[in-house]
């Protein structure tokens, strides 16, 4: 059999054993098109649908852990009350049917610049548990990928699960796209406020070959939130938009320029942080 | 249908059974790079969904796999041996129209027909999900359904028209 | 040509019944449930599958091409180039300017070069992809503008057609002067149904072709040619089509699948990808325009200059048509004193364009009206209020000098749309769906800014500057099953999804007072009924199929009357009945039709029309229909997002024969409009396109469709059947 589907993490194994340069096939929303359109010829496939360990989602007290095979419709509609952002981005990756397939560990392994939901995890500061044979790896996600499409993930390595800290405060997801629905994505960001850790971070997705954290406007707008009420002055909230459209890298390509790209940055990223402060 | 498979250095088969429609349906030596789309209409002659696209951007090759809406062009169908497919076809038990069918004649919610076969899936699966799915919902829930024809008018008023005749026959 | 006839028996005025009723598509069950065969779900046993190499490049020239690395592949059975043509090589649909393969050079991105046919689709497409071509790499001319002084990069020249129209006082000038630079991208037709078709070799060294297109004679005529083969031998039957829009007007791989099957002895199927798709049929032309408009303070014009530059692409389609159609309504539905305008059609490595809904009428529409808005502001008056101010109405010269004899409800269309009521304001509580990004939730509502656009335009039915258009149908009428009449229709009418079928069943109805009607498969096997295009089948096939009925009707009232001893101007037919005209005495049908069958063909032709003269006049159209259009967006000004909350129209439909299906072709058309005016585009780059797939080619879906508030002016052309 050139197509294995296995039920459990260690026939996973076997199976990669068995079957050299197989293909992991987790939703088949990336890997399908690749191979209708003749980019890719796999030798064989492990399918990870049935495997129970890589199925669903567990809410912890202080971390969701989201296992690689949890959909993005399970995300959309489960995880609204705990992961905000994420639940949000759920909602817009592609359409319905492939939400009901599509994977946040294939979102992960397939490392697209425009990934909807990585600049969230990012922004939560999640980290990818990698499992092999061999044992466990585990990596914060910004380590995970390394380029366009690029991850560092081994032959005989799946990503079993993602653990995102569970953070006290508001959380904000805004995608910019040209229609409504289905759309990848000009820009993307998540905004996540840690009251407790007193930081605010900012992921931003499309505009650069990985999903970034805009790390000076997050230490900028920390020093200047009056953490016991929740406000900053405005001419700070514009600085951070500023330094938000600094940190981005963005191409110009078919869905966008790059100065669209910068100039929108600055726009949602203001929107996210002010919808996060108190009025 | 074809029981051709490409052959050359690079040839990797398999042979499986899906079970579509209630039915148990070998495939035998078939290429593993085969979507679920291209086996139902090429294999098991079963042309009810419908290629447009082939990446999942149009909805016209919906299916329900165990019972959620998919879109088959991004199953691969070997993998989805075991699991319960339902296509377009199998959607009527006695053979006839189903409720959701006949509306989509009668509101005139057809013109060439060929994003059609996804439509009435997706909606069968949005009614059986929300039978109280409001327009707003539908029009979410059928977003990855492209219509270049109709401008969706009449297929909202063919979703509206079953609701009301289902919750008429319910009271 | 034979003079157009009006059958004898014809009563313009009667109000038939059916005919004017939401008669349900008779194709519709099949559709809904799968079992309707689109021309992508044919099969043959034995069949063998066809696939097309294409250039990757907008312009170059092939050194070489090797098809021996695709036939070494086992499961392949033959590869095709321009080398093996043995008929014509060209084809086209004004001009055969267009190659069949690329014949040394290659001038767009997507030209066809090689086609291969083999077992599996996925071997004919390794195959394809193994054919070794070495390209030489030119510079590809993608300037519209450049084109025309450019070397040329056709035998034929850069130029497809200079229309000038020459109107009126050329010194006239108004005290108000509004002058803008439009520029509308290139948008493609993306019809759902890929193309795709099956070629089957028959005994007699011809070919059968089961396939989706707009016009079967043209395609024959066409294939024929290149096949070196007589018209007979080449017989199309028409596939399930799923949309066209313009987009099937012209050939894509109807000449590669019967060249195949010719060559392989075997039934050859293609299907297009959708990449193929959108690298194998033309597309909108891409236009840039520069207007001038001359009004006088009191807001009426004067005058209207406009120069414009549609890019036509690689070859010729059929771009000097629309360019014709773009000039003669560049400044719109208004009356205009006074003209001077230039149309270029031109030829570059962009992708070919053609014929797609709205034909050069669309262009030229976005800029008009977008003057009149700017000349509305420089007057300030009421941009609806101009526009009544100065709109057509029967008796009206057009700038081509044609004089308005059919029925121009200009103001009525425009009055009735104003008036159609406007949607709620936004809600501070919006769901996101309901915002402009959506679930993208970019923008609250106070983000949000509301627009209100006005317009109104027009354009011919059916051909225009004295092509011969026509339409042929068949009517048999005989004792069916259970000895009830039945009516068969056959005409070559190409039903692409726009009701057709549902007419003729209609007008059959009508016409004979029969209820079982079959509209036949469209084939060669009757006469041509001209393309489905230009809103003209509804008009002329739907005409065709009334004249072969009246002739019916008049074999039916000979034998009735022979029956009664009357003479046949003494009876009429009536609800099924041949009556006597003093109701007395009566035949049924079925007695009438004991005798045995009866079968006419007719042709039906509308009015002539005239070729546009040097200065761009003549009486170039046979029939006009207007649209006034109200939209009402929700715009995120700093994000340039849109959602569009209303579209209101007042349309000008002549009669409704079917109001269900006209409600659907309307909200059909403004959701295209709504796709080029917000979201969709073909993008270039240096004559590749970038974006030939669904991904970013983006059609409107049902979250970004509003709600389309319409009706419907009924003002029927005295001219119209």
């Amino acid at each position: 059999m050139l197509v294995a589907r296995p039920t459990t993490l260690s026939g996973v194994f076997d199976a990669l054993d068995e079957l050299p340069g197989a293909h992991l096939l987790a939703g088949g929303t990336d890997l399908m098109v690749e191979v209708n359109f003749g980019h890719r010829r796999p030798p064989s496939v492990v399918g990870l649908r049935r495997v129970e360990e890589l199925r669903g989602y567990e809410v912890l007290d202080d971390e969701v852990v989201l296992r690689s095979g949890v959909t993005w419709t399970e995300v959309e509609h489960d995880l609204a009350g705990v992961l905000p952002g994420l639940a949000a981005a759920a909602r817009t990756v592609g359409s319905p049917q492939m939400r009901n397939a599509g994977t946040v560990g294939g979102n992960i392994g397939t490392a697209s610049p425009a990934g909807d939901g990585l600049p969230v995890l990012g922004a939560l500061d999640a980290t990818v548990v990698l499992a092999s044979r061999h044992g466990e790896r585990r990596l914060p996600l910004a380590e995970v990928i390394t380029g366009v499409k690029q991850t560092v993930i081994r032959p005989g390595e799946v990503i079993r699960e993602i653990r995102v800290p569970r953070l006290d405060g508001p959380q904000q997801f805004l995608k910019v796209g040209t229609r409504n629905a289905m759309v990848i994505s000009i820009v993307v960001c998540g905004l996540a406020v840690d009251r407790a850790g007193r930081s605010v971070r900012l992921g931003l997705g499309s505009v650069a070959p990985r999903p970034l954290r805009a790390t000076a406007a997050e230490e900028f707008i920390a020093g200047a939130i009056d953490w016991d009420r929740l406000t900053a002055p405005a001419d700070a909230v514009a600085r951070f938009g500023e330094l938000a459209r600094e940190a981005a890298n963005p191409i110009s390509d078919q869905r966008g320029t790059a100065s669209f790209r910068r100039h929108a940055v600055g726009v949602v990223a203001t929107r996210a942080l002010q919808r996060s402060l108190a009025a | 249908m074809t029981d051709a498979q490409p052959t050359g250095a690079d040839q990797a088969t398999d042979s499986y059974t899906l079970t579509v429609n209630g039915k148990d349906r070998p495939v035998t030596d078939a290429w593993i790079g085969e979507s679920l789309l291209y086996v139902l209409r090429e294999r098991l002659g079963l042309p009810g969904s419908k290629n447009a696209c082939d990446q999942g951007e149009c909805g016209s090759c919906s299916v329900l796999l165990d019972g959620m809406l998919v879109a088959s062009c991004c199953v691969l169908a070997a993998d989805a041996a075991g699991s319960d497919v339902r296509t377009v076809e199998g959607l009527s038990p006695t053979g006839g129209l189903t409720d959701v069918q006949r509306a989509f004649v009668e509101q005139g919610a057809v013109q060439c027909g060929f994003c059609i076969p996804g439509m009435i899936v997706a909606i069968h699966d949005l009614l059986d999900r929300r039978p109280d799915a409001d327009e707003l919902a539908l029009r979410e829930a059928i977003s990855g359904n492209l219509c270049r024809c109709t401008g969706y008018g009449r297929i909202f008023a063919a979703f509206h028209a079953v609701k009301q005749e289902r919750a008429r026959a319910s009271t | 040509m034979p003079a157009p006839s009006l059958p004898s028996t014809f009563t313009r005025k009667r109000r038939a019944p059916g005919l004017g009723e939401s008669l349900l598509r008779p194709d519709a069950p099949a559709k809904t449930s799968g079992q309707f065969a689109f021309s992508s779900d044919l099969y043959l046993e034995g069949m063998v599958w066809g696939a097309t190499l294409r250039s990757p490049h907008p312009s170059a020239r092939i050194r070489s091409l090797d098809p021996g690395p695709a036939l070494a592949i086992a499961g392949v059975h033959a590869v095709i180039t321009n080398d093996d043509l043995w008929g014509s090589r060209t084809y086209g649909l004004e001009r055969h300017d267009q190659p069949v393969f690329a014949d040394q050079v290659v001038r767009y991105h997507g030209e066809p070069v090689a086609a291969v046919a083999a077992d599996h689709p996925e071997i004919a497409r390794r195959a394809a992809a193994a054919i070794a071509v070495d390209y030489e790499v030119i510079e590809p001319l993608v300037d519209p503008e450049a084109a025309m002084t450019a070397p040329p990069i056709h035998p034929d020249g850069n130029l497809f057609r200079h229309l000038k129209i020459r109107f009126g006082d050329p010194g006239a000038r108004g005290e108000v002067v509004v002058e803008g630079d439009y520029e509308v991208g290139m948008q493609d037709q993306a019809f759902l149904g890929p193309e795709s078709g099956l070629a089957v070799p028959s005994e007699d060294g011809g070919v059968e072709l089961y396939v989706a297109t707009q016009w079967l004679h043209v395609d024959r005529d066409q294939i024929a040619a290149c096949l070196n083969l007589p018209r007979e031998k080449v017989r199309l039957t028409l596939a399930g089509t799923g949309g066209a829009f313009g987009g099937r007007e012209d050939l894509s791989m109807q000449i590669h699948a019967c060249l195949l099957a010719l060559v392989t002895r075997r039934p050859v199927k293609m299907v297009y990808s959708r990449e193929e798709s959108f690298l194998g049929h033309v597309h909108r032309h891409p236009a840039r325009l520069w207007y001038r408009h001359h009004a006088t303070r009191e807001g009426k014009l004067v005058s209207v200059e406009a120069r414009m530059v549609f890019d036509g692409g690689a070859y010729a389609s059929s771009s000097t048509a629309v360019i014709s159609n773009a000039c003669a309504f560049a400044p719109g539905p208004y009356l205009v004193p006074n003209a001077h305008v230039d149309g270029y059609a031109v030829r570059t490595n962009n992708p070919p364009c053609g014929a797609m809904r709205g034909f050069g009428a669309v262009q030229t529409s976005f800029a008009a009206e977008a003057q009149m808005d700017r000349l509305a502001a420089a007057i300030g008056m009421d941009p609806v209020e101009l526009r009544l101010a100065n709109a057509l109405k029967t008796h009206d010269k057009l700038i081509t000098g044609q004089v308005i004899i059919g029925t121009a409800p200009v103001a009525e269309c425009i009055t009735a749309c104003r008036d159609l009521p406007m949607p709620e304001p936004l809600a501070p509580d919006a769901p996101a769906l309901a915002l402009p990004g959506g679930a993208g939730l970019t923008a609250l509502p106070g983000d949000v800014r509301r627009g209100v656009g006005f317009a109104v335009g027009f354009k011919n039915l059916g051909f225009s500057e004295g092509f011969d258009d026509y339409a042929t149908a068949r009517v048999r009428l005989e004792l069916g099953p259970g000895d009830e009449p039945l009516a068969t229709v056959h005409v070559a009418t190409v039903e692409v999804g726009q009701g057709f079928v549902t007419i003729a069943m209609q007008i059959a109805r009508a016409e004979l007072g029969v209820r079982e009607v079959v509209v036949q498969t469209p084939d060669t096997q009757v006469g041509s009924a001209g393309s489905t295009s230009a809103s003209r089948q509804t008009m002329m096939s739907g005409g065709a199929v009334q004249m072969a009925c009246s002739a019916v009707r008049e074999v039916l009232l000979e034998r009735a009357a022979l029956d009664l001893h009357l003479a046949p101007a003494d009876m009429v037919l009536e609800e099924g009945q041949l009556v006597t005209k003093d109701g007395v005495a009566s035949v049924s049908l079925a007695d009438a039709l004991k005798a045995g069958p009866i079968e006419a063909t007719r042709e039906f032709h509308h009015a002539p029309t005239e070729p546009l003269d040097a200065d761009g006049q003549g009486n170039a159209h046979w029939s006009l229909a207007f649209a006034a259009h109200r939209a009402v967006v929700d715009v995120d000004p700093e994000l340039g997002l849109v959602k569009v909350v209303q579209v209101a129209t007042a349309q000008d439909v002549g009669r409704a024969l079917n109001p269900l299906a006209v409600t659907g072709q309307v909200e059909g058309g403004i959701a295209q409009g709504i796709g080029l005016a917000v979201m969709e585009e073909m993008v270039l780059d240096q004559g590749k396109v970038r974006n030939p797939s669904f991904t970013d080619y983006l059609l409107p879906t049902a979250l970004d469709m509003p709600p389309v508030v319409q009706t419907w002016i009924e003002q029927p052309e005295r001219l119209a059947p």
